[in-house]
């Protein structure tokens, strides 16, 4: 019994070291224990019960009346619960935590945009319900929201970290907030200026100047 | 002979120049073959002999020409690292002729040098380009003609690519000469707003500390506004709970 509690072993361990899954934190099993934080999602997990019991590594599930398929269905259902569970979690203070170490160690990649020289990332989903888009990763350097390098996170869904995690994450950590990036680039040839670009970074050098000046003259209260 | 081997021939004769084997690298693939014409005119190559140690024999390394003087052994590596060098110098001079523009736009339609990783760029083909022209300081970076921003490439193979081989005119001189892609590029930028940060659905305020300041970088006239800043007032709520819960 005391083997089974062994973090190894653990069906959660064995999912966060599984190629791919390096985008997701490890949830506390108390938080997938607790019924509350589960509401709504016996619509989406097929066999929730046995699914919670595969997850929490519970003792109460038994496997062995399964064919190869019906395992394969619960196996499913226990990742989709899991991830499910993970876009919830994460918007906790535990699960914010979490996300802050992993992002500190720059385990969600680096901005590729030249002028952001490298900026660490977020994971973000455009939609909050499963099965439409999958996981992006947000700047915040430059604000913006870029696709995975590589194939296996491009196809993690997005739902799975969720709309609102980039924004919350810096309610809680506004010390995390890097320095805005000024830098823009505009093509040039031979050095010299070309008329359509360098009217458009023009254009786009007076937005922010606007924007500074709307910020610095209603002061919040 | 049979057709496929009169190909098969032919193929590989080409094969066999210098040119071709250095293309055919896989950290080459942003490169194109420079003619042969093109490199053999000295007066593409003008300046290029004081950039390039042991000058001499490093052309007749990428032209496949018997050197004059045989080079001995232990020097092969300095002359093939100077061949390299020459090459990405006349490369750089050659795709911004029309022959070598018109070998470029054939890569960049079989997305040769992949494709913005920027989201609402929606998979946007790049160019590759050096914003220095003087070897030896900065490696390749990707220009995309949609958000009109460079990227540094994904697949590390090509970080130490130098970025002097492309130029910082190239992108300009593609664009100049097939402004379809521009056209193209107008019509995506102003359908997609800038990424607007939400939580809850609610816009962050931004008078906020976290709040939006990056909206320029991606703005651009005539842009549809459908996701403009609205509901700044629930967002200013939602952001204090947030703050003090
Ligand atoms: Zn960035
Ligand atoms: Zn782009």
């Amino acid at each position: 019994m005391e083997m089974e509690t062994d973090l190894e072993d653990t069906w959660i361990a064995n999912f966060l070291g599984t190629k791919g899954n390096e985008y997701f934190c490890e949830v506390d099993p108390e938080f997938i224990l607790d019924r509350f934080n589960l509401t709504g999602l016996n619509a989406d997990v097929p066999n929730i019960h046995d699914a919670i019991d595969v997850v929490t590594g519970s003792s109460d599930v038994n496997m062995d009346g399964l064919n190869a398929e019906e395992e394969q269905q619960l196996d499913a259902s226990a990742r989709h619960l899991y991830c499910l569970v993970h876009a919830r979690f994460i918007l906790t203070t535990r699960g914010l935590y979490k996300m802050m170490l992993k992002y500190q160690e720059g385990d969600f990649g680096r901005c590729p945009r030249a002028l952001c020289r490298s900026h660490i990332l977020l994971p973000i989903g455009l939609q909050d319900v499963p099965n439409i888009s999958s996981v992006k990763l947000y700047c915040p350097k430059c604000e913006d929201i870029y696709n995975p390098k590589s194939s296996r996170h491009a196809n993690i869904d997005g739902a799975y970290f969720g709309t609102s995690f980039p924004g919350m994450f810096f309610q809680v950590y506004p010390k995390l907030l890097p320095r805005h990036s000024e830098e823009q680039f505009c093509l040039k040839i031979f050095g010299f200026k070309i008329h359509d670009h360098a009217e458009h970074c023009r254009w786009q050098q007076k937005q922010r100047d606007e924007l500074e000046k709307r910020i610095a003259d209603k002061p919040t209260s | 002979m049979t057709e496929n081997e009169e190909l098969y021939l032919s193929s590989s004769s080409i094969e066999d120049s210098w040119v071709s084997q250095f293309c055919e690298m896989a950290n080459h693939q942003y490169f194109c073959e420079v003619s042969e014409s093109f490199m053999e005119d000295e007066f593409n190559l003008t300046g290029l002999n004081s950039l390039v140690p042991r000058y001499k024999e490093a052309l007749e390394l990428i032209l496949d020409l018997e050197p004059e003087v045989p080079v001995p052994l232990p020097e092969i590596p300095t002359i093939e690292e100077s061949g390299e060098l020459l090459y990405g110098l006349i490369h750089a001079r050659f795709i911004i002729t029309r022959p070598g523009l018109q070998s470029m736009a054939y890569k960049y339609a079989c997305r040769d040098f992949g494709t913005c990783p920027r989201y609402q760029c929606r998979n946007t083909a790049v160019l590759p380009m050096g914003r220095l022209d003087i070897p030896g300081f900065e490696t390749v970076r990707l220009y995309c003609p949609c958000c009109r921003d460079i990227y540094v490439p994904s697949n590390s193979r090509f970080l130490n690519i130098d970025g002097a081989f492309f130029g910082s005119s190239f992108p300009a001189f593609f664009l100049e000469t097939y402004p379809k892609v521009e056209q193209e590029c107008r019509r995506i930028r102003e359908q997609s707003p800038p990424f607007q940060l939400k939580i809850f659905g609610f816009n962050i305020a931004e008078k906020s500390r976290a709040g939006p300041r990056m909206k320029w970088l991606r703005q651009t006239p005539g842009q549809d506004k459908s996701q403009g800043p609205q509901e700044t007032e629930a967002a200013t709520a939602i952001e204090e709970e947030a703050v003090v819960g």
